[in-house]
């Protein structure tokens, strides 16, 4: 089969690429005439444009491929410039690098390249809309995330884009967010209580979860669909509800613990944010912990005992090495539902207890502040960090699942 | 041979083999079920016991019996369809009630609590409960010009104070542990005289109350206080008795001078009536209305809260539809479940296509893809709300690009935000990973071979995806739709940022009831409807896909 789409024929550069890419080109035309408000004009400029591109770089053969992209874009970026400025040259380099992109891709015939050769045209073009399709989902998952990073470097006290920034002009941007984020209370003291909730929470999850899966992957467990039911609980009640419960029940419970313990106040307020937070990861250290014993070879716990190791021995020496990566991303997960939650720390929590989720709410909804949009930068940081170790411990533990037998 | 067919088998330590057995095998349940003790301990606890005082807290309505426990009872027998306001042993009971309601600031709750189901209570027992020290006035000071020794504390409590009436102390206190809601034990140091208790037993009765209240909250010592005006109120209230003057000419205990002063002169004292008084410090006590109210909310558990959830309210003539422009809740359910469907829909269309690509992809391009769905996915919830709220305010991203390139007027921008579209899709964007990831994993599974093998039958591409591929991929639509459908009918934080007034969801209201309303039992019952839907959406997905089937990040 492969042979057979090895080959790939030049569409006929008359009637098929040159009005192809004119209709781009027409695309193209129409938007940049309406933004000099003559779009029955820029069309057909535009399409004349388009063709003419796609004539030209089907002539030239003797250069490559990216240095045909980058000649066009010069080009269109210099006519750019012209007519709009600093836009314009931004304008017209996107234009022209996708413009002569899709010239090439036309006129060589690699739009056929991922089907194969009896495919007929409309089932080609529908392959390639379904490609264009995925990449503007993938670009709306993606996207909203390129402007806030962008807007945390505003030098002014703006939620939108300034024309600086939008010129690239240094003084368009400032790292003055970052340090208001650094430097006041306002946000320094949120993000050192998310930092002591999260991680007390996620050893309390992980500790527990990590017991209660070995203690589920049993062979013989009576009851185990309702136990499974009752720890997975907290991750299916949506958390509006949780929330409202743990309000009714935590404010007691506090009173108590303040009352007979003698605890003072602002130690219970973080005793009730951590063990509501504690009891939200749980669901996700059970799941992950409980897939990861799936794949793991029991007869190496009898193996262990064989030589004559205590159930604890075997457990820190042959158990726990090897089933570690699913619980480290347990509780990894654990960690970030602590470390993102709002809603019950805003039933349960005082003021004390604000975290950084908090304080990032409570400005959205009051005072509109680009500090937001520095700590959701960090926040992103954050999460691609914590992403990759997560992805990476998944590729170790299907290499460690993969290397045992069974 | 034949020795080991008849005996039982042996193990090793010579006990019967399945003796044996089912030992180990009981010992391994102990143990499992040991290392799961601590953790199901731990959630029943801190997760499974909150969510049932919520379920409690909406039907509970124990504050109208507990802070007005006489007159709920006398109230029982009166017929609220007569359309006459009831008679006076039910305000004199009302007096009492709200006398101690007043000291410990319990009636602006149950005044809170009976405005919800009638505007205008809470004020109702909010000026009352200023006004009432005056009518006790009324009897104190003709009481104390008749013997100016009613003026002393010392003297109330040499009257009152003596023995047997342990009884009675210990069911008052019992009032006031169920009114206050505090555990109110200690030692009194003072004990109701039961001679006292059955000759004068309405000022017995009040000065009791006052005797708890003085040492367990203020932590003052009895007799060394002035009494309440109620004390005298009820001593008037008693000395209207006949029997109570016969009583007190044969009685010669403390204080039987001044009382026999008392008992010559009740001419003096204004006659005692409480509906009177009640009406003069608020015309809205003869009226009717107010005490069918009180009477139909007067139940320990009440299904009130319930029916006003569902737009319903409880009336003296039964279950009632509220007035139209009262009616929110049953439409705020629609639109939560409207909204959902709609997202959970644009999650499908949006996912089902990157799902199929990741799926169908070779792994090494897939996993490098896959990123661009975890990231988001792994990005705090807050940091994607406050994107959208950049992306589409008026003037945020796109109309800023919009306007840029011509299309929208500077004057006309969009409205995206605020409203029902910014909520969609600010949410579509939040939840597509809980959709994509369980598409791809059952898309992972089925076999590329089934869509050549309809092709090479002669099925077109349609045929062949239509009857072939999309049937094996409907699990995995079932499992992300209800995935998504269940967080995002719960969804509180995105709606309220960029929800507006008309995109948000029950769940914006629940949390007004928490924190601004106040009315927690709206907020539970509220609650308890979505926990109930919540529950029977999760059922079915057990039923469609299982819960151990529940995967995380790929």
């Amino acid at each position: 089969m492969s042979e057979i789409i090895a080959y790939i024929q030049r569409p006929n550069l008359y009637t098929f690429t040159m009005p192809v890419v004119a209709v781009l080109g027409a695309v193209f035309g129409f938007i940049t005439g309406n933004i000099y408000g003559a779009p029955a004009i820029g069309l057909p400029i535009g399409a004349l444009i388009g063709a003419a591109l796609a004539a030209v770089l089907a002539q030239i053969i003797s250069i490559k491929p990216w240095k045909k992209i980058w000649g066009a874009a010069a080009v269109f970026a210099a006519v750019g410039a012209i007519f709009g400025g600093f836009a314009g040259i931004v304008g017209g380099l996107v234009v022209g690098v996708s413009m002569s992109w899709f010239a090439i891709w036309i006129g060589s015939g690699k739009y056929r390249a991922g089907v194969p050769n009896y495919y007929t045209p409309a089932q080609v073009l529908w392959h390639n809309s379904f490609l264009f399709i995925c990449a503007l989902v993938f670009f709306f998952l993606i996207a909203p995330l390129v402007p806030v990073v962008w807007l945390s470097f505003n030098a002014e006290d703006f939620f939108t884009f300034t024309p600086e920034m939008l010129a690239f002009k240094a003084e368009g941007y400032s790292l003055k967010h970052y340090y208001d984020f650094l430097g006041s209370d306002e946000w320094m003291v949120p993000l050192k209580n998310s930092l002591i909730i999260a991680p007390i929470a996620t050893i309390i999850s992980v500790s527990l979860g990590t017991l209660a899966a070995i203690g589920l992957s049993q062979s013989h467990v009576p009851g185990r669909q309702a136990i499974m039911a009752i720890l997975i609980s907290p991750m299916i009640v949506p958390l509006i509800i949780s929330a409202t419960g743990m309000f009714f029940f935590y404010a007691p419970l506090g009173n108590w613990l303040q009352a007979s313990l003698g605890l003072n106040q602002a130690f219970v307020g973080y005793i009730k944010v951590i063990l509501a937070h504690a009891v939200l990861g749980i669901p996700f250290v059970i799941i992950t912990v409980t897939a990861t014993l799936v794949g793991f070879d029991r007869s190496l716990t009898r193996a262990a005992a064989n030589m004559g190791a205590d159930p604890v021995t075997t457990f820190f020496r042959v158990q726990m090495p090897l089933i570690l990566p699913g619980v480290i991303s347990g509780g990894l997960f654990a960690f970030i539902t602590s470390f993102d939650e709002v809603v019950v720390v805003l039933f349960v929590g005082s003021a004390r207890q604000q975290t950084l989720p908090w304080q990032m709410f409570t400005g959205l909804r009051e005072q509109i502040s680009p500090t937001i949009l520095a700590a959701a930068t960090i926040l992103v940081t954050v999460s691609i960090l914590l992403l990759t170790t997560v992805e990476l411990l998944r590729r170790r533990s299907e290499r460690l699942r993969g290397l045992s037998p069974g | 041979m034949s020795d080991t067919t008849q005996q039982p088998m042996l193990s090793a330590d010579g006990r019967p083999l399945k003796q044996s057995l089912a030992r180990a095998l009981r010992r391994q349940k102990i143990r499992a079920l040991l290392l799961i003790a601590p953790l199901l301990l731990f959630v029943v606890v801190t997760f499974i016991i909150p969510i049932l005082s919520m379920l409690f807290r909406s039907v509970e309505n124990e504050i109208v019996s507990n802070t007005l426990p006489h007159t709920v009872v006398a109230l029982q027998e009166w017929d609220g369809t007569t359309n006459q306001a009831p008679d006076e042993e039910v305000y004199r009971h009302l007096y009492f009630d709200l006398f101690r309601a007043v000291e410990s600031k319990e009636h602006t709750k149950l005044g809170s609590r009976l405005n919800y189901e009638q505007t205008g209570l809470s004020s109702l027992f909010r000026t009352s409960g200023r006004s009432l020290d005056d009518l006790g006035e009324e009897y104190q000071d003709p009481l104390e010009e008749i013997d100016p020794r009613f003026k002393e504390g010392a003297f109330w409590y040499e009257m009152l104070n003596g023995e047997g009436g342990e009884e009675l102390l210990e069911s008052r206190r019992e009032l006031w542990r169920m009114g206050v809601g505090e555990s109110m034990a200690g030692d009194i140091g003072f004990v109701p005289s039961a001679q006292m208790a059955e000759m004068l037993p309405w000022t017995t009765r009040a000065y009791t109350d006052f005797a708890i209240w003085t040492v367990i909250d203020d932590e003052d010592v009895v007799a060394e206080e002035d009494p309440w005006e109620a004390v005298y109120a009820g001593l008037a209230q008693d000395l209207q008795n006949p029997e109570t003057i016969t009583a007190i000419s044969n009685y010669s205990g403390p204080g039987a001078e001044a009382l026999q002063a008392a008992a010559n002169n009740v001419d003096k004292l204004p006659e005692v009536n409480f509906r009177e008084g009640f009406a003069k410090i608020k015309e809205d006590w003869a009226s009717p209305e107010v005490w069918s109210t009180i009477q139909v909310f007067s139940a320990n558990y009440t299904p009130g809260y319930f029916l006003n959830a569902v737009d319903l309210e409880l009336t003296p003539d039964g279950v009632q539809a509220k007035p139209e422009n009262q009616q929110i809740y049953m439409q705020l359910f629609m639109r939560t479940l409207w909204m959902a469907l709609v997202i959970t829909g644009a999650c499908i269309v949006l996912g089902y296509p990157v799902a199929w690509l990741l799926a169908n992809l070779p792994m090494r391009v897939a996993n490098t893809l896959m990123i661009l769905v975890l990231l988001p996915f792994w990005t705090s919830l807050l940091v994607r709300t406050s994107a959208w709220k950049v992306l589409l305010q008026q003037q945020g991203v796109i109309n800023d690009i919009l306007v840029w390139l011509g299309f929208v007027g500077d004057a006309d921008r969009l409205i995206l935000m605020n409203n029902a579209t910014g909520t969609i899709v600010a949410m579509t964007h939040i939840l597509l990973p809980f959709m994509i990831l369980p598409l791809y994993s059952v898309m992972k599974t089925i076999p590329p071979s089934y869509l050549r093998a309809a092709k090479s039958l002669g099925a077109t591409n349609w045929t062949a995806f239509w009857r072939i591929y999309f049937p094996q991929s409907v699990p995995g639509i079932g499992a992300g739709s209800i995935l998504v459908f269940i967080l995002a009918i719960g969804y509180y934080i995105t709606p309220e940022i960029v929800g507006g007034t008309s995109g948000i969801f029950i769940s914006n209201r629940i949390a007004y009831h928490i924190s601004s309303s106040l009315n927690w039992g709206l907020a539970a019952a509220l609650g308890s409807i979505l926990l109930v839907v919540v529950l029977v959406l999760y059922w079915a997905y057990d039923k469609i896909v299982g819960i151990d089937n529940v995967k995380l990040g790929g």
